[in-house]
């Protein structure tokens, strides 16, 4: 894919009804369309989970491919680690303001059971996602979890949003994004959401802790081939939550971690254990201005920087949560909200979907 | 004049209203705002301006002489380097309110986001005064070089502020009503108890401010208030002098 810009703003949105109710793309276009000027056209997208409950089982892979050979090569590949139930066009329609994009195709792929001997299913889906991204010449994975995807690309959200309709699709989770790179380039594979297996995220401000953090993630057999900063947020949460077991709120405090001075005034109990995360997860803290709402298939989790660089707001309204870079936004799509509030630097906020909801 | 801001992006909106100041129109109603920027940004005239919905970030930047009264929470950036004029918002802000404020008056009702006030400042008798009812983030007067922010806390939240309040400060005097504890202090602020100068100062403001919103003067003056000051003019004057 083009990828020859080196270009700050960003507009992030996020909903989420816990109860499970699906509710189709418009509505967080309207939202993301309200933030336009903190956008400059370089960069759209967004993730949407619970589109896919004919096949919520199977891997939904979303592919970007610069041309018919990646594709070709790609499928070849595929042919070796999956069962590919089915695959297609991912629907698009022309919109203006969007061009020159690649191929976008989608998969639905299930695991043979034979891959699985040494080990989990998820890790070999993570591997695959990493050896293609990094290995076949023009391919690139826009998502990769089930019963989710992600749908990105160069333009405004606005315009990226009406281009893959998603007006067609249903989610109890859309997360949104616009972008106004800085200094990373904008190209299609480089638009937010970035995702792996089922997270997603979507990032306004920069992480100048990339090298680290990109370093720590490679030991584990994370390939950073995206060009951005963002990329790392996703991999880290496979990394702590999925791989490494911590509950969501702890994996925020090594992202975002307190202070030493703060963690010098803590309970005993509370105290030895912060001390611990920094002291192990030294390499995930992620430093420099940041707003993130990371999507998964039973949640949003919306996190700040430590010293509050970039803007974020919250609300609820019976049970949908919404976040966004401005409450405006929130209000566009939903006036009468029952509670409203700016959440402090480094703490999450947090929307779970209810148990009893497949 | 009404204007209907629906759907409307803040270009033809801002400039609806810059030439009907200019034709000579006084008083204006904004309804359905929805995130449009720099509404009363660089007007020189001391017009009225109602803002009925949420209104978008630098509200009333560079403004000069009108007044601002919004009937919802506002954004980040409100009177973003402000010269005069009066800002009075029925609800919460956001973050960097009052960035470089120079002159003017900016009351909220409720609480206010981090880095309140940062770099404002004064000129002889052009003083900034910033006014928030409830509580405030991080960073409270950051840098600040002159002007007034008293922080009441009327709605009970603790902390009434957060972390490093006035980190950076070399001018100007914040008063906030309640115990700040000095763990929350940056190191460039020290904390006075109030004299009788002090309670009229902070007094005539308070009666304007508790006017706007219904609030009892007496049961905020009532409260025991915290005057912060600079320890230096020139905090950071030897950091770079080896």
């Amino acid at each position: 894919m083009k990828c020859d810009g080196i270009p700050s703003g960003c507009a992030i949105s996020g909903m989420m009804s816990e109860d499970g109710r699906r509710i189709d793309g418009r509505i967080i276009i309207k939202s993301i369309a309200c933030m336009h000027d903190r956008s400059n056209g370089l960069g759209g997208g967004f993730a949407a989970y619970g589109i896919y409950p004919n096949r919520k089982d199977m891997y939904a892979f979303h592919m970007m491919y610069d041309n018919i050979e990646a594709k070709e090569a790609t499928e070849e590949f595929f042919k070796n680690v999956f069962n590919v139930d089915k695959d297609e066009a991912i629907p698009t329609q022309r919109e203006n303001g969007v061009s020159n994009e690649p191929i976008l195709w989608r998969y639905f792929l299930e695991v043979p059971e034979s891959k699985l001997e040494f080990l989990s299913e998820r890790d070999y889906v993570m591997k695959t996602v990493m050896k293609i991204n990094s290995d076949i010449e023009g391919a690139f994975v826009a998502s990769s979890g089930k019963n989710m995807g992600a749908f990105k690309g160069v333009g405004y959200p606005e315009d990226i949003g009406r281009f893959y309709k998603l007006e067609d699709y249903s989610a109890y989770i859309w997360t949104a994004h616009g972008r106004f790179p800085t200094n990373t380039p904008g190209w299609w594979g480089g638009a937010h959401p970035f995702t792996l297996l089922d997270w997603s995220v979507v990032h306004n401000g920069e992480i100048s802790s990339y090298g680290i953090n990109k370093r720590y993630l490679e030991m584990f057999g994370y390939k950073l081939e995206l060009r951005t900063d963002t990329e790392v947020i996703a991999y880290m949460f496979d990394l702590l939550v999925r791989r490494h077991k911590l509950p969501p709120s702890l994996a925020v405090t090594a992202l975002a971690s307190p202070f030493w001075k703060d963690i010098d005034r803590m309970e005993p109990e509370k105290k030895k254990l912060a001390t611990l995360v920094r002291q192990v997860y030294g390499s995930t803290l992620l430093n420099g201005p940041f707003s993130i709402i990371i999507g998964h298939n039973r949640g949003m989790i919306g996190l700040n920087d430590r010293i509050k660089l970039r803007p974020m707001t919250a609300a609820r309204k019976d049970d949908m949560l919404y976040m966004a870079s401005e409450e405006s936004a929130i209000r566009e799509i939903e006036p009468d909200l029952d509670v409203v509030w700016s959440p402090k630097a480094g703490t999450a906020v947090v929307g779970t979907l209810k148990e009893e909801v497949e | 004049m009404k204007i209907d801001a629906k759907g409307l992006h803040y270009r033809p909106m801002n400039k609806i209203i810059r030439d009907a100041v200019a034709a000579g129109e006084k008083e204006f109603e904004l309804d359905n705002v929805g995130g449009q920027r720099y509404i009363g940004t660089g007007l020189n005239e001391p017009v009225k301006i109602t803002i009925n919905g949420t209104p978008g970030n630098d509200l009333g930047a560079f403004m000069n002489g009108p007044k601002i009264i919004v009937n919802a929470n506002a954004q980040d950036g409100i009177a973003n380097t402000m010269n005069a004029g009066e800002i009075i918002v029925h609800g919460n802000v956001g973050d960097i309110i009052g960035y470089g404020m120079r002159g003017g008056k900016l009351y909220i009702k409720g609480d206010a986001g981090y880095r309140v006030g940062i770099h404002m400042k004064e000129y002889k008798k052009q003083v900034p005064v910033i006014i928030a009812g409830g509580t405030a983030g991080d960073f409270f007067g950051e840098y600040m070089a002159g002007g007034l922010i008293i922080l009441l806390g009327m709605n009970g939240k603790s902390p009434i502020v957060g972390d490093y309040v006035g980190t950076g400060m070399h001018g100007g005097v914040m008063y906030i009503r309640g115990k700040v504890d000095p763990y929350h202090l940056g190191k460039e602020v020290n904390c006075l108890e109030l004299n009788e100068e002090d309670m009229k100062l902070i007094g005539s403001y308070l009666k304007e401010y508790c006017e706007h919103f219904g609030f009892d003067l007496n049961e905020v003056m009532s409260g025991k208030f915290t005057k912060l000051v600079p320890l230096s003019h020139r905090p950071y004057g030897n950091l770079y002098v080896y």
